[in-house]
């Protein structure tokens, strides 16, 4: 087993036909994920990298029974293509797209409130079950199969991790990259209830960073109904106060939003911390040992 | 993005909301005519991009013309230190000067987004005049919020509530609504990540005033205000991070150290900063490069360090998966070829198309040392700038 997506998913690309949505839609391909339709306004009866392409999501969910979808929009549009995807009653919508404003996103939040749809992202690389499905941006090849749970606000630093567990030779039931958005979609907590639930996930990587307090809360969580041991890095132990570090949500605007509080929080809940952000792969070994 | 307080103020008043007599002033002159047109008591207010100007000097009460040209000259071409400006502070080119308000009461109010409600919320207290921060440590029970259904806007209600809180009576209440049902509209018609009003003061004749006001801007969605981003002031960034967003590079935060980065992603930019300090080095610089596969960023973020005298070594860290290795490689070699670079060069590669970034490399004859893995890239980063192992 493996969360979010596996073989059964079926992926719609929204704004397939762009440059970004081309290269990693065909990437996906690839992998071997099943890519179903695409969605482009204006470009529907169309093929585009052998896949049907369909003005809007509702048509497309229609005649292909797309259960998942990927979003390469640009972000001055990128709010309006995920409030189409609920609309049309998506059951997973990830959304690449970095740059979103803020307050297009609370108009996002206010409308998933009473919908059945799990957003993943935005500004994030996707979602991966290695050896079953690949929605995002990720690098393929790094992955591997096996049963650690990866949640991440980062990309690039996940890739490390990943990397890192996949050269142990410890692979990973999902990576799930929620994004260095201010209000994500997803938080940790929504994905580490779903890596409890999972039976094939044993242990959990946890990747936060400085901002807000979703690694706060992942803590409360951990510590009343988490049974599976997770391991945790924050990154921007050396960021100044006020100062936003590449991601719109990386800013220590208090003192909750500082690495070390955070990484105070986690241990305090029984998280194992890696000393260095180098060092998570072996600190997960550990970890699994002891099991 | 942040603006200057008299800039905020005018945008507050183009809301509606009261704010005192004043004119902005750009030398003395200027801050002894303004000063007779008011009369009377007047405060000269720098005009910089930080709190705290108070405490440092920044504001002055005096009275007539004479007193507000001689403060203007205290202020006006110097540089503020404040505890939120580093030891260097920023540079005073302006000041507001304003008529003095007879103060009763000083309570603070603001807006701006929760991350964990993901609704815009209005904050009201009764301690005005001091840092936001310190009265939610200190007695949280005195902050009161309104949250705000973005369908439905803020309401009356919520107003009436608010204003209850803040202890104001009679006439008041109806006044603050309206003060905060405008300083919302303003907050979503402009993009603002915050709008605080600190203090909000109550007047001795009763009256309800902004005194200091401060909006900053979602990023983001500055694209749709272009008479927002026309409000930047670069005089009042740091001159490094200015000159990074200039040359396409507009996720560069300059730190205290002497070892310059350059690496894709935001999260392994952070973490490469964090392992230097972990290694014993200091880090001059965050600098995510992004995911365009573009040579001519990798050419400017070596412009950069050449610029920045502090820098005594550089570790590149790239994990391809957007961006692409050998790009990044060539765009290497290209600034080796462009640039005269005298510092030690860390190089630590991986992800996509590896094996011929590493050619490019080789290939190319540049005298650079090469990192195996993340942790071996900051050990000898950190060694190099230290003076080590070339």
């Amino acid at each position: 087993m493996s969360i979010l997506v596996d073989k059964s998913t079926r992926l719609l690309v929204q704004g397939i036909t762009g440059s970004e949505g081309s290269f990693h839609t065909q990437r996906c391909i690839e992998y071997g994920t099943k890519v179903v339709a695409g969605v482009t306004p204006g470009k529907g009866g169309s093929e585009h990298l052998g896949v049907p392409v369909f003005n809007t999501v509702e048509k497309a969910m229609t005649e292909t029974e797309a259960n998942a979808s990927l979003m390469f929009v640009p972000p001055a549009f990128a709010a309006d293509g995920i409030l189409e995807a609920i609309e049309a009653g998506m059951p997973l919508v990830v959304c690449i797209t970095e740059g979103i404003p803020v307050l297009d996103m609370v108009k996002v939040h206010r409308y998933l409130k009473d919908k059945s749809t799990r957003l993943i992202g935005p500004n994030c690389p996707g979602v991966m079950s290695p050896g079953k499905c690949k929605a995002g941006i990720m690098v393929g090849e790094i992955h591997l199969a096996g049963n650690v749970g990866v949640v991440s606000r980062s990309g690039t630093l996940t890739y490390d991790v990943v990397s890192q567990l996949t050269g142990l030779g410890i692979g990973q039931s999902t990576c799930v990259g929620i994004g260095g958005d201010a209000l994500p979609g997803s938080t940790f907590v929504d994905i580490l209830k779903l890596f409890q639930a999972d039976r094939d996930t044993k242990a959990v990587v946890l990747i936060g960073e400085i901002g807000g307090t979703m690694e706060q809360e992942a803590a409360e969580f951990i510590s009343g109904k988490m049974t599976k041991p997770v391991v945790a890095f924050v990154a921007g132990s050396t960021a100044p106060p006020g100062k936003r570090m590449g991601h719109a949500g990386a800013i220590i605007t208090g003192s909750a939003g500082k690495a070390s509080e955070k990484m105070k929080a986690l241990s305090g809940a029984g998280v194992t911390i890696a000393p260095t952000p180098a060092e998570v792969g072996l600190t997960v070994k550990k970890v699994l040992q002891s099991l | 993005m942040k603006i200057h307080e008299y800039q905020a103020k005018a945008l507050l008043a183009q809301y509606g909301i009261p704010i005192p007599k004043g004119k902005l002033a750009s030398d003395p002159a200027e801050a002894e005519k303004i000063g007779a047109e008011i009369g009377g008591n007047v405060v000269i207010k720098a005009q910089v991009y930080a709190g705290g100007r108070g405490k440092a000097g920044g504001i002055k009460m005096v009275h007539g013309p004479a007193e507000a040209k001689k403060a203007a000259s205290q202020l006006i071409g110097t540089r503020l230190v404040t505890h939120q400006t580093g030891p260097e502070g920023v540079p005073v080119s302006k000041v507001l000067v304003e008529e003095a308000s007879n103060v009763a009461r000083e309570l603070y109010l603001s807006i701006l987004v929760d991350g964990v409600s993901h609704l815009p919320v209005m904050m009201a207290s009764q301690a005005g005049g001091m840092e936001i921060e310190e009265v939610a440590q200190a007695a949280p029970e005195r902050i009161f919020k309104g949250y705000i259904d973005p369908a439905v806007g803020f309401q009356p209600f919520q107003g009436r509530k608010l204003a209850y809180g803040m202890n104001l009576e009679g006439g008041q209440i109806g006044e603050a609504t309206r003060l905060m049902t405008n300083l919302y509209r303003l907050f979503m018609d402009k993009d603002c990540s915050l709008a605080e009003i600190n203090p909000l003061v109550v007047t001795a004749d009763n009256r309800l005033l902004a005194l200091d006001a401060k909006l900053n801007f979602d990023d983001n969605a500055l694209y749709r205000h272009r008479d927002i981003q026309e409000l930047q002031d670069k005089e009042q960034e740091e001159p490094l991070e200015v000159q990074a967003r200039d040359w396409g590079i507009s996720n560069y935060v300059k730190m205290d150290g002497d070892i310059g980065c350059m690496v894709n992603g935001a999260g392994l930019a952070m973490a490469v900063n964090d392992l230097i300090q972990y290694c014993g080095g200091r880090a001059a610089n965050f600098l995510d490069i992004g995911t365009l596969n573009n040579t001519e960023r990798v050419v400017n973020s070596f412009r950069m360090f050449v610029a920045d005298h502090r820098i005594k070594a550089v570790w590149v860290n790239i994990f391809g998966g957007m961006a692409r290795v050998d790009v990044i490689a060539r765009g290497i070699v290209e600034a080796y070829r462009q640039l005269n670079i005298r510092f030690p060069v860390v190089i630590r590669l991986a992800g996509t198309n590896l094996e011929e970034g590493h050619r490019i490399l080789a290939e190319s004859g540049i005298g650079f040392i090469s990192a195996k893995d993340f942790y071996d890239g900051a050990r000898k980063v950190v060694e190099a700038a230290k003076g080590g192992a070339k």
